[in-house]
């Protein structure tokens, strides 16, 4: 398996990319016409899955043990009845649907051999011991006195949408929801506790900007070498932390902070890239130009990367999911929701468009 | 005996053709349809019985009103439709 393959997850399909740098191209098209909006490949078996999202028929999942060959669909994530009586009204004063939106994180347990975690709305957290065969909801989280404060962000329902499992020990598991915070579990899921100290948010009365269910982070990363250092694309900026998420740190980029996708290189925790939008009210390039931000030294500078990249007239957004890095740490990748998807072979020094003309891109990963 | 049709639409992702049962409601012939045919279960309703939302059911040509609990009554003979909605989705 070459480690420049690659899954893009667009509104009309699954795109397989591979070559490095220069020679990356489409090579292989799956689900053309249907909603893919992320992919996970588990890297100790080879399996691929597919998250699909039909819309009107709703959120289905799919996996393949060939590389592609050939798909089946398993189970998707199932919520209980909600209790007679539970009072859980959303921000809308809506009576909350106890019921599978859509999946927006999926990762592999590594401790157990099919194991997998998967993040949904309307905020539940789901764990599978056999390849997605069946789900079991996170109850503890769930039902956490808290979750109920969970509010929507972008979507009108909450969603978890990053899920870091820890490499030192994969019972301590952090999650982060939009918009609902970041929480870890030391213990394998029994228990939850929320890490937010130092985030602020900008969009509640200041009297709320420090509560952990009001922070939307956008994106959440945790260095796989220094694993007591996170990374975190906010909504109202950039934040990292370096003591095993007792506090978070704000740090300033220029053009910009805001964004929603963030990745950390795989061998050095102070690497980190961003793809910056002009603003909150303005989720756009800045003077039609896309960029990439790189920090080399934890945050305290970032370098702005242009070479490649369109750079008048552009007016590309990434998602949260739409930005990865190879395991080689030499190679990333990003998709736009033009349509538009690049990849670098030498850490964003310079850039090269695979296609100009692919659907919405919603996910980007390498196999 | 009542007849149960599914959009094209649906036909693209999970082989679902007409089918005749005997049931007396909207959800007694759904779930005779899906207990011969269980992965169909999920993209017509959500895992509570609901009626997704952009999805719509007719008996006999009229819309129905129990989208949660599909209790409306289908006739001997009647016909159920199961379309999608022009809206959302």
């Amino acid at each position: 398996m070459s480690d420049s393959l690659l899954h893009v997850g667009t509104r009309k399909g699954l795109f397989v990319v591979d070559g490095p740098g220069a020679e990356a191209s489409v090579v292989d098209a799956h689900f053309v016409g249907d909603n893919v909006n992320l992919t996970l490949t588990d890297r100790r078996d080879g399996t691929w899955y597919a998250v699909l999202d039909h819309g009107h028929f709703g959120t289905k999942l799919h996996r393949s043990s060939d590389h592609g060959a050939s798909w089946e669909e398993i189970a998707v994530p199932e919520y209980p009845p909600k209790p007679d009586g539970f009072v859980d009204i959303d921000m809308w004063g809506r009576e909350r649907e106890w019921a599978l939106g859509g999946i927006w994180a999926l990762e592999v347990a590594p401790e157990s051999p099919g194991g997998l975690w998967c993040g949904t709305t309307p905020g539940g957290l789901f764990r599978s011991d056999d390849r997605g065969e069946a789900w079991d909801l996170v109850d503890s989280l769930w039902n956490h006195e808290v979750r109920v404060r969970w509010n929507g962000g972008g979507l009108d329902q909450p969603a978890i949408h990053s899920i870091c499992v820890d490499p030192r020990d994969p019972a301590r598991v952090t999650v982060a929801v939009s918009s609902g915070g970041v929480w870890r579990t030391l213990d394998g899921g029994a228990s939850w506790n929320p890490h937010t100290r130092g985030m602020v948010a900008g969009y509640v009365p200041p009297e709320q900007a420090e509560d952990p269910e009001n922070q939307d982070p956008h994106c959440v990363v945790q260095s796989p070498t220094r694993p007591e250092v996170f990374w975190c694309q906010h909504h109202m900026g950039i934040w990292r932390s370096e003591n095993d998420l007792e506090s978070w740190v704000e740090l300033k980029a220029k053009p910009s902070s805001f964004g929603f996708a963030v990745a950390v290189h795989p061998d050095d925790a102070d690497t980190a890239w961003f793809v910056p939008s002009h603003s909150d009210q303005k989720r756009a390039p800045i003077d039609g130009s896309v960029v990439v931000n790189r920090t080399r030294d934890g945050g305290g500078e970032f370098t702005t990367l242009r070479a490649g990249l369109p750079q008048e007239n552009a007016y590309d957004l990434v998602l949260r999911h739409a930005l990865d890095i190879a395991a080689d740490g030499e190679q990333l990748a990003f998709g736009s929701t033009t349509g538009n998807l690049w990849v670098t072979d030498d850490q964003g020094d310079r850039w090269h468009t695979v296609a100009h003309h692919l659907p919405p891109v919603y996910s980007v990963r390498y196999v | 005996m009542a007849r149960v049709v599914f959009t094209r639409n649906l036909q693209r992702h999970v082989e679902c053709p007409p089918v005749t049962v005997d049931a007396g409601t909207v959800a007694d012939a759904l779930n005779l349809v899906f207990a011969e045919n269980p992965q169909l279960r999920g993209y017509v309703v959500d895992e509570q019985g609901s009626l997704r939302k952009h999805m719509v059911i007719f008996v006999d040509g009229e819309q129905i009103a129990d989208r949660r609990g599909l209790t409306d009554a289908v006739p001997v003979d009647g016909e159920v439709y199961v379309m999608q909605a022009l809206s959302g989705g």
